[in-house]
């Protein structure tokens, strides 16, 4: 029944690609079944891929130009902004808040994305293969859960619990007046990502390790190899590539991410105040529209190394 | 053998049974540290919204459900979770239709440079995040006098999420069987048609995930909304949320806990349900 179909639809479905003389469908390498076509594709793509184009790709390549101008919210440089060249990133890579911020976004990264989340992330996976089933199911939940609240509220939930007069934690450490917020702004914004991202990595390694084959654990185990052994002979040369991914990916997001600002709002003083906050501070509400730019660009500049890292990874794992 | 090495496996056997007992001593530890440390922010979620007098710290609730009534007379509130339905619903309808013709189509249509148009969208999502991009964006809607619109919003949300939509739909359109489109198009099904009656339906799974996908990531954003809405009557509740308890004065708790509880049911359900009826694959990571 097949080939009948395809030997009426060769002309149509087909689009230059002749099946040169052999009985092979003309549909099954190109897999044109409706008899779309190439023009009526491209119809179909175009409503995503323009929205696409206005909204995501157009700013990204207006923030190249805006970089280099004095815009501002308001005044005259709003309605006749300036070509001013590389003076914005002149600026902002000797201007001491930029640096500062620069600073406090690697610790943050380095705190609660590769150390906070991997570790702990994968110290839970690890832990959940040797626990029994409901022990995982509710560990599991509230590790999830922790991800799933939406970061409004979560950020509320850790605003009580660290409070200076009446907050939980100052109960259960009986440090009665301390207040984390104003005290350890970066560590409280630590320890916070750490919660509220970990599941990601949770997830991720809990995969990873049920791919690794138990019997070459058994027989790790047989020779007399303890739990450390086990871990670095068996477990990490096979989930090597998946550290590698989740160690990008999460990278990637922890530097992109804004919900710091609900918890401190980068203060007190900057004392917590990563990129993200950094460029809406300047840009948005100190109106310095052009220097946002230029520190945007940076971001995206960053953002496109550590992505491009990761899209080889996976072709390479591909291959 | 001799009494020596009879002793000296004995001691063996013991040192190994100190250590199992060890062992399991640090890892009941280490779980009941990691429980708590998840657990204990998330229980005043639990408690307070039931507490007749909620405090900021954890305590077992007076049992009253006055909070939510409290909730339910605040007009203020109940729009801002009006308005996050609308903007949640309108950016899942954006994607959805936008997001399924497009993957259709590129499942099934080797339109020229396909492979470098998925690899650019692939990298595009990743890089150009609502933070990184939150000046251009800004600027651009002011200029399109979109400031201040919800439509503005839905559309920026849209464009953010759309790559990888299109990135997993057309993985779930590539796995779906081709044999039912082909006798469609037999009885001479119009490709529209064919997309709508055979496809669709076929996709289902994906599509739900995709949805689902859609309204959390909506649902929870807070920064598009709060750069590009400026009347607090249109804004959603993940913007008036902060406001409650950032706008000065003593925070209302009794009417915050059971907004937060409200708020955040529907994303946890909806994650929960997915989750178990479909399972979230990894498509480098579902949440953001």
């Amino acid at each position: 029944m097949a080939p009948a179909i395809s030997s009426t639809d060769a002309s149509a479905s087909a689009a230059g690609r002749a099946p040169s003389g052999s009985a092979r469908r003309p549909t099954a390498d190109d897999g044109d079944v409706a008899g779309l076509g190439k023009p009526r594709a491209v119809l179909f793509a175009a409503p995503a891929l323009i929205l696409i184009a206005i909204f995501l790709v157009f700013p990204a390549l207006w923030t190249l130009y805006l970089g280099m101008t004095n815009f501002r919210l308001t005044g005259t440089a709003a309605a006749h902004p300036q070509f001013i060249g590389i003076d914005n990133y002149v600026n902002a890579l000797t201007d001491p808040r930029f640096l500062n911020s620069l600073g406090l976004t690697l610790l943050f990264v380095l705190g609660s994305a590769l150390i906070g989340q991997s570790l702990l992330g994968f110290a839970i996976a690890w832990l959940m293969t040797r626990v029994p089933k409901t022990v995982r199911a509710v560990v599991e939940f509230f590790v999830l859960l922790a991800w799933i609240i939406p970061s409004s509220v979560s950020t509320f939930l850790w605003i009580a619990l660290l409070d200076r007069s009446d907050g939980t934690l100052n109960l259960l450490l009986n440090t009665p007046g301390t207040g984390w917020l104003l005290q350890y702004p970066m560590q409280s914004i630590i320890v916070f990502n750490t919660w509220a991202g970990t599941a990601f990595s949770m997830l991720l390694f809990s995969s990873a390790l049920a791919s690794v084959p138990p019997s070459q654990l058994e027989s790790a185990r047989m020779v007399g190899a303890g739990a450390w052994a086990q871990l670095t002979d068996v477990i990490f040369p096979h989930i090597r590539g998946h550290i590698l991914t989740n160690t990008l990916l999460i990278t990637l997001w922890t530097f992109n991410v804004f919900t710091p600002y609900l918890l401190t709002a980068g203060g007190p003083d900057s004392r917590s105040e990563i990129l993200p906050v950094f460029i809406y501070r300047l840009a948005l509400r100190d109106g310095l529209l052009g220097q946002g730019a230029a520190i945007s660009l940076i971001m995206i500049i960053i953002n496109l190394v550590i992505a491009l890292v990761y899209l080889r990874l996976l072709k390479e794992k591909k291959q | 053998m001799s009494p020596t090495t009879h002793a000296r496996s004995d001691h063996a056997i013991g040192t190994l049974a100190v250590k199992s007992f060890l062992a399991l001593t640090a890892k009941t530890l280490f779980i009941a540290l990691v429980l708590a440390f998840f657990a204990i922010p998330v229980l005043w979620l639990v408690f307070a919204p039931f507490d007749k007098h909620p405090r900021l710290s954890v305590k077992l609730p007076e049992f009253t459900l006055d909070n939510f009534a409290a909730l339910f007379s605040n007009p203020n509130a109940l729009a801002s979770l009006g308005n996050s339905v609308v903007l949640a619903l309108g950016t899942m309808v954006l994607v959805l239709v936008f997001g399924s013709l497009a993957s259709y189509s590129l499942s099934r249509v080797k339109i020229p440079g396909r492979e470098i148009l998925l690899y650019a969208l692939l990298l595009l999502s990743s890089i150009i995040t609502g933070t990184a991009a939150m000046v251009p964006t800004f600027l651009l809607m002011v200029k399109l006098q979109l400031i201040d619109s919800e439509l503005g919003v839905i559309l920026v949300m849209g464009a953010g999420i759309m790559p990888t939509v299109i990135f997993i739909l057309k993985d779930f359109m590539d796995s779906t069987p081709k044999s039912y489109e082909e006798s469609a198009r037999i009885y001479g099904a119009k490709p529209l048609r064919i997309l709508w009656d055979v496809v669709i339906p076929l996709a289902r799974p994906g599509l739900a995930t995709i949805a689902v996908w859609a309204i959390v990531q909506v649902w929870g954003n807070f920064l598009v909304p709060y750069i590009l809405l400026r009347s607090p009557g249109k804004s959603p509740a993940a913007v008036v949320m902060y406001t409650f308890y950032t706008e000065g004065g003593q925070p209302n708790l009794a009417l915050i806990s059971a907004f937060s509880l409200v708020f955040s049911l529907p994303v946890v359900a909806m994650y929960f349900f997915v989750n178990r009826r479909y399972g979230f694959r990894f498509h480098g990571g579902i949440k953001s």
